[in-house]
């Protein structure tokens, strides 16, 4: 399916579009498709919120499980076979998994640290009124 | 069809990668910068694992996932430790050109 896009050269000849376990595969996506949810609110939080402690808190949430999502998404849908390879590899992703469940808290939390240290003060309301009288 | 799938979905995160940009070109401080830069980072290890499923190579491609997600993290708590230690060395001038002043 893939050599219609004249891209990837590499897998032109090896292609059978059917691997995988079926039922594995749409789990998979759903899990895909629902972490892409997560990762467009992510996105959007850090364009549009005003301070940096609230794009902190978007970002360091919507990541992570956006991110764990993902990749037990794709853990699911590259399972060819229950051989011991494929066993392998859903192992390493999960090994992924968790390694950004525990660092990604971690850096943001480093990171929060080091700006409130900063004199880097959370947005109040006064702020917010001010901005509105502003805007009016 | 799950070809279809990995490119679909790289080129989302892809298009969705692009606020972070926007916000590593204007944040207003540096720790804006960063964690857009992590984010992005954290990001690039889920892409590495799709293009690995992309060239059938994913018992591959998940070792690089695997040291960016690594060195990823590493740069995140070093430039934050960084970012620590330089201001609170210029407060710590600040306050010794107070002391002098008052003396």
């Amino acid at each position: 399916m893939i050599e219609s896009l004249g891209v990837v050269p590499v897998v032109a000849e090896a292609v059978d579009a059917n691997t995988g376990i079926i039922p594995l595969q749409f789990i998979g996506f759903g899990l895909g498709v629902l972490g892409l949810i997560f990762f467009f609110g992510t996105s959007v939080g850090m364009f549009r919120f005003p301070d940096f402690y609230t794009r902190m808190h978007a970002a360091g949430k919507g990541d992570t499980l956006s991110t764990m999502l993902m990749l037990a998404g794709f853990a699911l849908a590259t399972m060819e076979d229950f051989s011991l390879g494929s066993w392998l590899l859903v192992v390493k992703i999960m090994a992924i998994v968790l390694f950004i469940f525990i660092t990604s808290p971690t850096s943001t939390h480093a990171l929060m640290r080091a700006a409130f240290e900063d004199d880097e003060m959370p947005l109040e309301e006064k702020d917010l009124k001010e901005a509105k009288k502003k805007v009016k | 069809m799950i070809d279809w799938f990995c490119i679909i979905m790289g080129s989302a995160l892809f298009l969705l990668m692009i606020p972070m940009v926007y916000r590593i070109w204007v944040g207003p401080t540096p720790f804006d910068r960063m964690l857009a830069v992590n984010v992005i980072g954290t990001k690039t290890a889920v892409l590495l694992v799709i293009i690995g499923t992309l060239f059938e190579r994913v018992d591959m491609f998940v070792d690089f996932a695997i040291a960016y997600a690594l060195l990823n993290f590493v740069s995140a708590i070093v430039v934050s430790r960084y970012l620590n230690r330089t201001v609170s060395l210029r407060e710590m001038e600040a306050k010794e050109k107070k002391k002098e002043v008052g003396a």
